[in-house]
């Protein structure tokens, strides 16, 4: 069921832009039903979670590469999947009027709704292949999100830039996954949680590591790699909500979660993971401190969560697990809620600049509301859930050392003072004039934010009933054993409350310098980040790539011949030489008259192709070449062979003639010098083909195949044609993979001449 | 480019439909003697393009009756289906099953999904070479 679940998805992903064909517009809140159904059936699966038998789903897909499409819904995966499904309604519904103007809305929900089955999937995937495969659509679908507004050169390359960072990260994580496999003995992940120590005494443990936290870091934009998820802000808004803040980029977290039990609980794991957070965490913190775009202080402030999270695992221990799962969930909350306000504030007043927002309480009153709400959470102050978060981060952070804490304080800070700039700056003070006169956004716009603020209130104040039961099941999964998590909004007057008490005020102190602030840190801003370097590693590629393709390709066919030729000359030459013993059984006696006479035939007609004059002339000599190897199949008993070599012969004849007629007259062109090279190569060339030939007669090197084709051929393929049986039954893969080549060699060539007549057209 | 030659389509009056029914020929007996669905593929596409060199392409598309390119596409996604009709049964892609269709006095005759296969190379096949032959005719 829940299987059939993921795959639901996907096939929405492909009937609902049909919806939108001929100009129909259906509204979001229809299709929008699906993923609310998801959520309730998901939500059904908790309890079963809970008690330590959850839903699961197997069906054998390829047991040679311990590929099984197998499906595990515990409360890890739950939690996942029912925030991706959740935030995914609303995110429907919000959509469609966000883009209610916009003529790709059809398509843009196909690529969502093939995001939201991908990271479904990638939650329930109990199997590591499957969720690699899953992991894959999600890169792919965010790619084609981030670039929907494809007129605009800067979201293809923010789009390209996010494909190739988490791309690269994913291969690199199958690397790793296979490596894992190689090390646990299978890839099921739920029967790699009992084989914890075998992996990690195994020699492929490190590399293994290695590769997964490379998977997981780019996917979740963790330093150094974390410069593609504020360019992915060129996204349409609801997007950014979805992908690059409540869901997709959390992958990595999810799956540094889920993998904890297994690779995790030892000093590699805790400084590798635990520092590339912190890492993160302290960078995002920073940056968002001079932002002055609205989305883009979101993603930074996305960012130093994002770090906070992989700390936090990497830290390991169950306060700082529990910690992971109610900040996950608090941020997705809060964070979707603010995403979403700032696309109806874009939406509304044509701006993004928080230096040209102010005042507009007073127009967008319900917005305002639900961003105030949110900022509060994500500043961390009671009664929200995003309060309950916070102090759990404190505590941990108490746990440890007083520099970690310090990190963490610093994070708190950033927090408060983003919150302030993005949920209370635009909607208090003097009002700002801008472009458009703004004035509240429909319904469908202010519906996420007010039930995603709304979440927040009722788990803040009501922390013990569902909240507690999901943050328990899901950190049980991650942490490996059962966990029981009871989850409150008042600790009394403790260390961490006091810090907390403290990161507030500052951060208020901040805010209310926010504009000396950011300029000031704006002067210092550094360009020789990782972005930097991406940029020059992509332009180093690029200018490789064109080196080499004017070397190899110059548009010349007779320079690809002769590479061709000459490669193939010595490579196999070279081989050939090294072989002492050649013995080429050249006899002559039982030489046929006929035989004799076809072979003068192909060679004459081959001197006479290269002789003639006339292109015409050297085309039909050909054809008498090609019809002279036919005749020889034909002797020599191939009589499929010899037809298809007829058939071949007669249509070049068509095609060149066909192509002829386009061609400049015909001249002798080339120098004496560049002939003389010609017919060196041709000849080297031709006396090692027959060499090779001859040889590989006497040569062998297993038993020829051929008998097992015949004794098999009517008894389990029921067909006499050997030849025939082969190509459709025996190798019916090959020629799958043949009449693929052969077709996408054929749209090759139309494409090219439909391009040559376009081109021919404008002149 | 516009050959006007009686006696071409003349000749090609009569070889068209005899070049045609060759092809099916070819491919139905492939299984067992000489012949099958790449050359009957090449055999169908020779009498297209001849079709097409005696009057049009234009003409030629229209006796062809889809797009040529659709054709490649079909030819592919049959070979697929014919695969996956293995598949579905629970054995590997491509395994090739087999049955009856019979009439009982009067025939009865072997299909298997060997034989989708080979529809589905015999319209890759003509769709590539229709596909080159007439965007090379339509080059101006």
């Amino acid at each position: 069921m829940i299987a059939i679940l993921t795959f639901s998805i996907f096939a929405a992903a492909m009937i609902v832009p049909l919806f939108f064909r001929n100009g129909r517009r259906p509204t979001g809140w229809l299709i929008a039903l699906l993923p609310l159904g998801v959520t309730a059936y998901l939500a059904s699966l908790f309890p079963r979670a809970a008690n330590g038998a959850p839903e699961t789903f197997s069906y054998n897909w390829a047991e040679e590469f311990g590929a099984s499409l197998s499906f595990r819904a515990d409360g890890l995966s739950l939690l996942f999947a029912i925030l991706i499904t959740g935030i995914g309604t609303l995110v429907v519904v919000y959509s469609g009027d966000y883009l209610k103007k916009n003529k790709n809305l059809g398509r843009f929900y196909g690529w969502l709704f093939v995001f939201m089955g991908a990271m479904v999937g990638v939650a329930l995937s109990d199997n590591l292949l499957l969720l690699f495969v899953f992991w894959e659509f999600t890169s792919l679908s965010s790619f084609m999100l981030i670039g929907f507004e494809h007129e605009k050169e800067s979201a293809r390359a923010a789009a390209l830039q996010a494909l190739l960072v988490t791309g690269g990260g994913g291969l690199a994580m199958l690397a790793g996954i296979i490596l894992l496999g190689q090390a646990g003995g299978t890839l099921e992940l739920s029967a790699l949680l009992s084989n914890e120590t075998a992996v990690q005494s195994h020699p492929l443990y490190l590399p293994a590591l290695i590769l997964i936290l490379l998977g997981a870091f780019t996917k979740s934009a963790q330093f150094p790699f974390h410069f593609w998820l504020p360019n992915a802000m060129e996204a349409p808004t609801p997007v950014s909500a979805y992908l690059h803040s409540a869901t997709m980029v959390k992958a990595g977290v999810y799956l540094l979660a889920r993998l904890n039990p297994v690779l995790g609980g030892n000093d590699v794991w805790m400084y590798s993971v635990g520092g590339v957070g912190l890492l993160t965490m302290l960078a995002g913190s920073y940056l968002a401190l001079f932002q002055s775009d609205l989305k883009r202080l979101l993603a930074y402030s996305t960012l130093s969560i994002l770090g906070t999270l992989t700390m936090l695992i990497g830290l390991g221990t169950p306060r700082a697990l529990e910690a992971v799962a109610v900040l996950l969930l608090a941020h997705a909350l809060y964070k979707g809620a603010l995403f979403l306000v700032a696309g109806a504030l874009d939406h509304e007043t044509g701006t993004r600049d928080v230096t040209k927002l102010g005042g507009l309480f007073r127009a967008m009153p319900v917005t305002a509301a639900a961003a105030g709400i949110a900022a509060l959470s994500m500043a961390g102050l009671p009664p929200l859930f995003g309060f309950i978060a916070k102090e759990l981060v404190y505590e941990t952070g108490l746990e440890f050392n007083s520099w970690l804490m310090a990190a963490i304080i610093f994070m708190g800070l950033s927090n408060v003072f983003v919150a302030g700039v993005v949920g209370v700056g635009p909607f208090f003070g003097r009002l700002v004039k801008t472009r458009k006169k703004p004035h509240e956004a429909p319904i469908g716009m202010w519906l996420g934010p007010a039930l995603l603020t709304g979440l927040s209130l009722l788990a803040g104040l009501f922390p013990g009933g569902v909240s507690s039961l999901m943050v328990s099941t899901a950190v049980s999964s991650a942490a490996g054993e059962a966990v029981k998590v009871k989850l409150a909004l008042w600790h009394g007057i403790n260390p961490a409350f006091l810090l907390s008490l403290g990161t507030v005020l500052t951060g208020i102190a901040l805010f209310a310098g926010r504009n000396i602030l950011r300029n000031v840190l704006r002067k210092l801003e550094w360009k020789w980040g990782p972005a930097y370097f991406y940029d020059r590693t992509l332009d180093g590629m690029n200018v490789l790539a064109r080196i080499q393709t004017r070397l190899l390709q110059s548009g010349y066919l007779s320079l690809y011949l002769i590479i061709i030729i000459l490669t193939l000359s010595f490579g196999a030459g070279a081989t050939l030489f090294r072989i002492k013993d050649i013995s080429l059984p050249l006899s002559f006696s039982d030489f046929r008259f006929y035989e004799a006479a076809i072979a003068g035939l192909i060679v004459g007609a081959a001197l006479a192709a290269v002789v003639l004059p006339s292109r015409l002339g050297a085309i039909a000599a050909l054809g008498v070449v090609g019809y002279g190897v036919a005749l020889t199949y034909l002797i020599f008993g191939a009589p499929d062979l010899a037809m298809t070599q007829f058939a071949i012969e007669s249509l070049t004849v068509i095609l060149f003639v066909l192509a002829f007629y386009h061609l400049p007259k015909f001249n002798i062109l080339s120098s004496p010098r560049s002939r003389r090279r010609d017919i060196g190569i041709a000849l080297l060339g031709g006396v090692l083909m027959t060499a090779l030939v001859l040889i590989a007669v006497n040569v062998e090197i297993a038993p020829p195949i051929s008998d097992y084709f015949v004794q098999n051929s009517v008894e389990q393929a029921h067909g006499r044609n050997i030849v025939n049986v082969i190509l459709v039954d025996f190798r019916g893969m090959d020629t799958m993979g043949e009449i693929t080549v052969l077709g996408i060699a054929g749209i090759g060539v139309y494409a090219l001449l439909k391009f040559r007549r376009n081109r021919g057209g404008r002149q | 480019m516009k050959i006007v030659s009686l006696i071409l389509r003349t000749t090609v009056r009569f070889l068209f439909p005899l070049l045609l029914l060759f092809a099916v020929f070819i491919f139905l007996r492939g299984h067992n003697e000489p012949g099958g669905g790449f050359i009957a593929g090449l055999v169908a596409s020779a009498a297209y393009a001849l079709y097409s060199i005696a009057w049009s392409s234009k003409e030629a598309r229209h006796a062809v009756g889809v797009e040529t390119r659709m054709l490649i596409g079909a030819g592919l996604l049959v070979a697929l289906v014919s695969g996956l009709i293995g598949a579905l049964g629970g054995q590997s892609f491509l395994t090739g099953l087999w049955g009856y269709i019979s009439i009982p006095p009067l025939f009865k005759v072997e299909v298997g999904t060997p034989v989708l296969f080979d529809i589905g190379v015999f319209l890759a096949v003509l769709g590539v070479t229709l596909t080159i032959v007439f965007a090379l005719e339509e080059v101006e």
